[in-house]
């Protein structure tokens, strides 16, 4: 199972985060929370949607080739298409 | 429509019909009533012109239908077909006006004795790979909302590799593309697929789409094939396939997650629209502010409902607090010496200041003085 490594946006996180955002709000909106309760609440919520934001800003398809080598590893070369 | 039209309609000029206006409204009825049909025919007379396009009849005992093919669709078709083959022709009539002639278009063409055994080897893969469920609605996965990393199995020379970053580019910036290059037609694309499959499982993405390369013969075999539909159905993550043709659906078509029509139709379903993603997460934002505003405004009210009892209360306090202290000041002052004083009593001390409580504190001849309520006496024991 070893892999290229993982690259720092997966897109499951942009997932979860969003996600998260929506439990936060939902709860926000629903929950009957205690002033800190309700800040802690709105100060996660921004961090998750700035990196949400973050990572919609993303401007460039990548696209790669993978290739194997000799000794049956894989490896990423840059491609244009 | 039994009874001929007289002739003197044919003078009133707006009821004749030019030659033109007669194969043109023919044109519109024939090629506007019948879609892409299968036609079963024989061929005859099948000419390869210098342009590539190909000529021919298709007859049957009881008629016959003059045919083209243009060169795109010849040349994936190989050979022309000799005399009496006989073929399904998928097609379009049409009509040549400048000719005045009806003819069928061809775009694809099989042989029935090959497409019979043909269908008889897809048909016995088909009824295994159902056996297994590989078909089954059950073992379909969804496609996931975000993805960043997408394997895309597919031949590099081919246009589906270009159609897909396109789509990805104008919906979805950000993605990244590992190409897994494959032969998709010919020799060693089974292998070339099985290989490039199982590759993608070692590959840290989160969908894969396969992808037919566009160009050269329509060969769909390698996608009808057992081994590249089990390798497909083993890949760990949802997969979409683009591999079939309108009016052809392969195996691995079956067994993959999704099917699209085409490599572009393959990444509009693979990737969100970024524009809708942003417009949510906007959203979210509004609604998040919203939540905090109502969530503050009710602290801010109950702050204020606080804000008022505990004055009240402090008032309260404050009232009950000064009565305390006029009564604790008024017994204070009842202890206070100064007030034994004043009721007569006095206070012998030393010269050192010390009060003399016994009658060992006064020999005779000492002097002491006497505090008394409005100052000192000197005085000395007799």
């Amino acid at each position: 199972m070893a892999g290229p490594s993982r690259g720092p946006d997966t897109p499951a996180s942009l997932a979860d985060e969003l996600a998260r955002l929506e439990e936060i709000v939902r709860r926000l909106e629903a929950e009957d929370l205690d002033l800190d309760g309700a800040l802690a609440l709105f100060e996660q919520g921004v961090a998750c949607l700035r990196s949400a934001r973050e990572r919609l800003a993303a401007a460039e398809v990548r696209v790669r080739t993978v290739l194997e080598e000799a000794n049956g590893a894989l490896r990423l070369g840059e491609r244009d298409a | 429509m039994t009874l001929p039209l007289p002739l003197s309609s044919a003078l009133a000029t707006d009821e004749v019909f030019s030659v033109q206006d007669l194969t043109a409204t023919v044109k519109r009825i024939v090629e506007g009533s019948l879609g892409p049909i299968w036609v079963r025919g024989e061929v005859l007379q099948c000419k390869a012109a210098a342009s590539g396009h190909w000529y021919f009849v298709l007859r049957d005992a009881a008629a016959q239908v003059r045919c083209s093919m243009w060169r795109t669709y010849a040349q994936r078709a190989g050979r022309p077909p000799a005399d009496g083959t006989e073929v399904f022709a998928l097609g379009r009539a049409t009509m040549y006006e400048a000719k005045g002639e009806f003819q069928f278009s061809v775009t694809r063409m099989l042989p029935t004795a090959g497409v019979g055994q043909q269908q008889r080897a897809l048909e016995q893969v088909k009824a295994a790979l159902e056996r297994d469920g590989l078909f089954a609605t059950a073992r379909k996965r969804a496609l996931p909302r975000y993805p960043s990393r997408v394997a895309v199995v597919t031949s590099t020379d081919g246009a589906a590799l270009h159609d897909i970053a396109t789509v990805a580019r104008s919906r979805w910036p950000g993605a990244e593309l590992l190409v897994v290059a494959s032969r998709v037609q010919g020799d060693g694309a089974v292998a070339d697929l099985v290989a490039a499959l199982r590759r993608v499982n070692r590959l840290d993405v989160q969908l894969c789409i396969v992808g037919r390369g566009g160009g050269g013969r329509e060969d769909l075999a390698a996608f009808n094939d057992e081994a590249v539909c089990r390798a497909l159905a083993a890949v760990r993550v949802p997969t979409v396939s683009a591999v079939g043709h309108e009016t052809d659906v392969t195996l691995a078509d079956l067994v993959a997650d999704v099917r699209a029509p085409t490599p572009s139709a393959a990444a509009e379903l693979a990737f969100p629209d970024v524009r809708a993603v942003r417009r949510l997460v906007g959203d979210l934002g509004a609604r998040l502010a919203g939540g905090l505003s109502r969530r503050t405004r009710l602290a801010v009210e109950r702050l204020e409902h606080t804000g008022d009892r505990l004055e009240a209360a402090i008032g309260a306090m404050v009232s009950r607090d000064r009565e305390l202290a006029d009564r604790l000041a008024a017994q204070l002052d009842a202890l206070s010496p100064l007030r034994v004083l004043e009721r007569g009593y006095a206070v012998p001390r030393d010269a050192a200041g010390r009060v003399l409580r016994r009658r060992a504190d006064f020999p005779s001849g000492r002097p002491f003085t006497l505090r008394v309520t409005d100052g000192d006496v000197a005085a000395r024991a007799e």
